[in-house]
């Protein structure tokens, strides 16, 4: 079964840092994603650009619509995710709970609709 | 005992563990409650001719789990059919209930191993962190109480389609977001055995803080009590489980005294002790020793403060120095506002209002507490300060307006009434 693993934080706390904090959530990031190579439970993730990089598409009456940012205020946005392999939900909920920005943001555990054959 | 009672102790004893079976074996709390009914169903009409099997269970189990299976082969063809046809649609979600419960149903030698701990994996999954305390709530009275949706509707207050769609709600999220039938790992046991007594005594509350008249909310303390008795069955060596049942019972022992005939609440200073159910409180009193000698926990201390009031012959002859003793051992493992409260209301009948006033003036953030503002009314009045005790009951009164409760709406009304 896969779940993703949505990363949020607050990215003014995140700016805030030093060079020495940040170095070092860095390097439990990838110590962590080693481990999780290891146990076989990563799939695949990624850090984001910050949300002041961000552009939403929508259509609207059949028009496209290009918008700066994403459109919903709130405290916390999406800075990264995993995609991983877990057994159920309570191991994607510990794989979650591993994630050094667990510490300081939340992890959004969902699982994934596998969309594709059906089943044998 | 005839048929009908033998069947009817039958379904009371084991349909909680038949249901609980047949969700680890097709997979599915739909099919598995479908296959229940089913199973009963058959049971109600062969055995009156039959006789009653020796292993009622196993008979059930595996009727059931027939029944399921015919209905599976009969949906896999129909499915396999519409999959054919949709397929030149493109995309195909997959329906992953169908495959594993046909691989489980293959464990012809094993699916009766591990049956004592289903009913254990079923209470873990309704209690899990991941659903809403009050899904946990409704989906534990559903499947290991067996209470109809109408009846828990009816005892919450809410309208049946809105406990339904919970329910459904909880079954698409244990099957689409793979929680898992199981007995948790030993390091989240004790997190994840606090969650199912937490929802165990939040069906008791629901219960206790109903009038009489209210007769379906009332009946969740005795499900509780029940629900209880399942936990204590299947974890006898867990004090904090002994506790709860213990406490459980030590409150609901007092039911017939804690209202008058019209349905004013009776404070348990003025409660007529013998009314109070004296094999409730022996019981409770009982396992709460035993709680307490197998481990210091939070509904061990809580019961043992309850069974002192319940074994008090008067109101006036409770041991409250004990009582402000085991409040102080509640708080080293439990530090809350509200035990500080309590603890505060013994000591001034212990040592006098004045100290009572003392500890609950220096209380914080239970403004929003009804019993917060009784207790400090009460001490007012103690301390000859009439005035202060009308606004505190005001308060409290305006707080039990403002939450619906009745009958604590007519008791404060009353005491405020008695006051000027």
């Amino acid at each position: 079964m896969q779940y993703l693993l949505l990363i949020y934080s607050n990215e003014t706390a995140w700016n805030a840092m030093s060079g020495e904090e940040l170095g070092k959530i860095y390097s439990e990031y990838m110590a962590y994603t080693a481990d999780i190579k290891k146990s076989g439970n990563y799939i695949g993730g990624n850090p984001l650009q910050p949300v002041t990089t961000a552009t939403t598409v929508r259509i609207r009456d059949g028009k496209r619509a290009v918008t700066d940012g994403p459109f919903a205020e709130t405290k916390e946005q999406l800075g990264g995710y995993y995609l991983v392999d877990a057994k159920d939900l309570d191991e994607a909920i510990s794989l979650g709970a591993r994630i050094p920005g667990a510490k300081y943001g939340s992890i959004e555990v969902r699982p994934i609709q596998l969309m594709g054959a059906p089943p044998a | 005992m005839n048929f009908q009672q033998h069947y009817e102790q039958i379904w009371q004893d084991e349909r909680a563990r038949v249901l609980a079976t047949l969700i680890r074996l097709l997979g599915s709390f739909d099919a598995a409650e479908e296959a229940t009914q089913e199973a009963f169903t058959v049971a109600l009409a062969s055995w009156p001719k039959t006789g009653i099997p020796e292993n009622p269970r196993t008979w059930l189990v595996s009727t059931g789990k027939h029944k399921a299976v015919d209905k599976l082969r009969r949906r896999s063809v129909q499915e396999r059919r519409e999959e054919e046809a949709s397929r030149f649609g493109g995309w195909i979600a997959t329906s992953e209930a169908v495959a594993p419960a046909q691989e489980a149903l293959m464990l012809e030698g094993e699916e009766m191993n591990a049956v004592e701990d289903d009913r254990l994996r079923l209470i873990f999954t309704c209690c899990h962190p991941s659903l809403a305390e009050e899904t946990q709530v409704v989906l534990t009275l559903r499947t290991l109480g067996g209470l109809t949706t109408e009846a828990i509707a009816r005892a919450f207050l809410k309208p049946v389609a809105t406990v339904a769609q919970r329910l459904v709600r909880a079954k698409s999220k244990i099957r689409d977001a793979k929680i898992s039938y199981s007995i948790p790992r030993r390091e989240d046991l004790p997190e994840r055995l606090e969650a199912v007594l937490l929802v165990v005594y939040l069906v008791f509350n629901e219960g206790y803080g109903a009038e009489p008249r209210e007769v379906d909310r009332r009946a969740l303390c005795s499900e509780a009590i029940r629900l209880g008795r399942v936990l204590l069955e299947m974890l006898p060596h867990v004090p904090d489980v002994r506790g709860l049942l213990a406490l459980m019972l030590l409150q609901h022992a007092r039911a017939a005294a804690r209202f008058t005939p019209v349905g004013d609440l009776v404070l348990l200073e003025d409660q007529d002790r013998s009314a109070w159910d004296a094999q409730a409180i022996a019981e409770g009193a009982q396992l709460t020793t035993e709680s307490l000698r197998a481990g210091v926990s939070a509904y061990g201390l809580q019961a043992a403060i309850a069974a002192l009031h319940d074994q008090a012959e008067t109101a006036s002859e409770t041991d409250w120095p004990q009582i402000v003793g085991l409040y102080d051992a509640l708080l080293r493992i439990q530090p809350s506002p509200i035990i500080e409260l309590n603890r505060a209301v013994a000591l001034a009948i212990h040592r006098g209002a004045a100290s009572g006033l003392q500890a609950i003036e220096t209380l914080q953030g239970l403004d929003e507490y009804c019993p917060y503002w009784a207790a400090k009314a009460q001490m007012f009045l103690w301390t000859d300060d009439p005035a202060a005790a009308a606004e505190a009951y005001q308060r409290a009164l305006t707080l039990a307006k403002a939450s619906g409760d009745k009958a604590q709406e007519r008791f404060f009304a009353s005491r405020l009434a008695g006051i000027s």
